[in-house]
């Protein structure tokens, strides 16, 4: 089984988000990045297939040369090769566009993306890429079985899951589940020197449409003060939920 | 040229996000003079959807779609655009909606905004504000292609009543095989209970309640509310509660009404999933937990009293204003 994992290249969860050149761009200054989560958890199932079922795996990004520490992380986890498109990733049918090109070139059997990159959240990504590519498509899915032609996929519905019955070749749109938090990997010092063995192949992306632009950013407001409520006055509390803010 | 929206519906019910959907389709269709139009799957009383301004709606009644798939769904709803030359569609932010989405997006091959929060900043260029960074700021995206598909955010733009008439009819999408090479084996879902993604309030816990043990008073807190519950994610990854409860940025996100956190701190990757919710209660010991600078009421206090005295409160007031 061929396995590409598509990774995203997104700011860590504990960063502060600002914006610059008049609120029309993501301020990268002192921001730290990684591997979009939903994708770890997905490179790291693909990682359990590869051990236990002997798979090949391959990752790819759709970034411009800063993005390669992440791809660098992703080879010393265990990921046999990497591919970089070397474009910005502007919108989600770009880059679903750009990362057909290279599963139509892979011959891949499974696709694994995250469900959403938790940078601009488009959760588009998976979907257009099957879709392009003519393959079966499960979306938020939290649990994978492959075996031979036949995969058996948990997704998250609202109110509780779904299992379903497919076939190869798959896209999912994968999360939280698909491993747990704790079989999370981190690299270690062997699997570091041995990244640096590992092809990088890095391609130039093909002329692809975009159907969407962000134009300009804005911050939240700033939340008011907190009404602080004694611990003896729940009354209080009640009094404020039903007649000052009408939630109840 | 009218605009289609697909409202989503279960065991034939619309649900609030269907309504939520066609509120946003008439307020686009009148910016733009023109008229909305529905696509519903196995819904009963299509008509209703008049009540929220919706003028036609095309009604598929089909036993092949009575579960849901999301390829032959997006199918059937590319058909319904096509046969009305609709050019804007509007959807929803369910976890069905959001995965035949993309679907839908690249068989029409068309420009697909999600999360998005308002009406139409203009309509040439069509321009929307969605949530981005998982709700840590917002940007206003443009669409250039020639079909225009927008996700509406849970309880942003809302449910609004604008009443008139619509015309139903009854529409047979061609269904090919290949559209069902995906199969439903078994659903799990908690009935006659609201869902995190729907329910008007959410009641969530965090660490600060010690153990799984201790759920039973959030439960029922809950209970007396109508309220989903939900966790923290350290909640989660300990196993004290399903991952599906999990709220927060790598969890999922809650734009309820209210959202009451007892014993959760507060983590900046929570506040971001829950920062949609309109009125925010925290309950927590530590009077510097920093969800106390997101919230608009807090109790400084130890859950194990407050939140049984709380129950004992509400109950009251339920039955006083019953």
């Amino acid at each position: 089984m061929k396995i590409l994992v598509c990774l995203s290249n997104v700011p860590d969860t504990t960063s502060k988000i600002n914006f610059t050149d008049g609120d029309t761009k993501f301020d990268t200054n002192g921001v730290q990045f990684v591997i979009n989560p939903n994708d770890e958890f997905g490179l790291t199932r693909a990682m359990w297939f590869k051990e236990k079922q002997g798979a090949t795996v391959h990752v790819a990004t759709v970034g411009e040369a800063s993005t390669e520490p992440t791809i660098r992380k992703a080879l010393a986890i265990g990921a046999d090769e990497a591919i970089r498109v070397n474009a910005i990733p502007t919108d989600g049918y770009f880059v679903a566009e750009q990362l057909a090109e290279i599963v139509k070139n892979g011959e891949y059997d499974l696709v694994i993306a995250g469900r959403e990159s938790i940078d601009f959240n488009g959760g588009m990504v998976p979907g257009i890429l099957a879709s392009l590519s003519g393959m079966n498509f499960v979306n938020t899915c939290i649990s994978l079985e492959i075996e031979g032609n036949n995969a058996t996929a948990i997704r998250e519905i609202d109110g509780g899951k779904e299992k379903i019955s497919t076939t190869l070749p798959l896209v999912i749109g994968g999360q939280k589940g698909l491993v747990a938090e704790s079989d999370l990997r981190i690299p270690n010092m062997r699997g570091i020197m041995m990244a640096r063995q590992k092809k990088l192949n890095v391609v130039e992306p093909i002329s692809a449409s975009k159907a969407t632009d962000d134009v300009k950013f804005e911050k939240p407001a700033p939340k008011g003060q907190v009404k602080l409520v004694d611990a003896d006055n729940i009354d209080e509390l009640i009094n404020l939920l039903h007649n000052e803010a009408k939630v109840i | 040229m009218s605009v289609l929206v697909y409202t989503e519906s279960e065991n034939g019910k619309f649900k609030k996000n269907a309504h939520e959907a066609a509120s946003y389709a008439y307020e686009v269709a009148k910016q733009m003079g023109t008229t909305a139009t529905a696509i519903s799957i196995n819904a009963n009383e299509a008509e209703s959807l008049a009540d929220y301004g919706v003028s036609k709606v095309l009604n598929v009644s089909n036993e092949r779609l009575k579960t849901f798939n999301a390829k032959a769904f997006a199918n059937v709803i590319g058909q319904a655009a096509q046969k009305e030359n609709a050019k804007i569609i509007i959807l929803s932010s369910s976890a069905d909606t959001k995965f035949l989405a993309p679907i839908l997006t690249a068989q029409l091959k068309a420009g697909y905004v999600p999360n998005v929060v308002s009406a139409p900043e203009s309509t040439s260029p069509f321009k929307v504000k969605r949530t981005v960074f998982s709700n840590k700021g917002f940007a206003f995206t443009e669409i250039s292609s020639e079909i225009k598909i927008i996700g509406v955010s849970n309880n942003a733009f809302g449910s609004i009543e604008n009443k008139t008439t619509a015309t139903v009819e009854s529409f047979d999408p061609s269904l090919a095989d290949d559209l069902f090479t995906t199969k439903s084996i078994e659903i799990d879902k908690v009935v006659g209970k609201a869902t995190i993604a729907d329910a008007d309030i959410v009641v969530s816990g965090g660490r600060g309640l010690k153990g799984p043990e201790n759920w039973g008073m959030i439960e029922e807190l809950a209970e007396v509310l109508g309220a989903a519950t939900a966790c923290s994610k350290p909640v989660s990854d300990l196993g004290w509660r399903p991952h599906g409860e999990h709220v927060g940025q790598t969890g999922k996100p809650v734009a309820s009404n209210l959202y009451i956190a007892i014993g959760i701190s507060g983590a900046i990757q929570h506040l971001a999933g829950v920062s949609s919710s309109k009125v925010k209660v925290v309950i927590n010991t530590d009077p510097e937990a920093p969800f106390f600078k997101a919230a608009d009421y807090g109790i400084v206090g130890d859950a194990f009293e407050v939140v049984p005295k709380l129950i004992e409160k509400l109950k009251e007031f339920k039955a006083q204003n019953a």
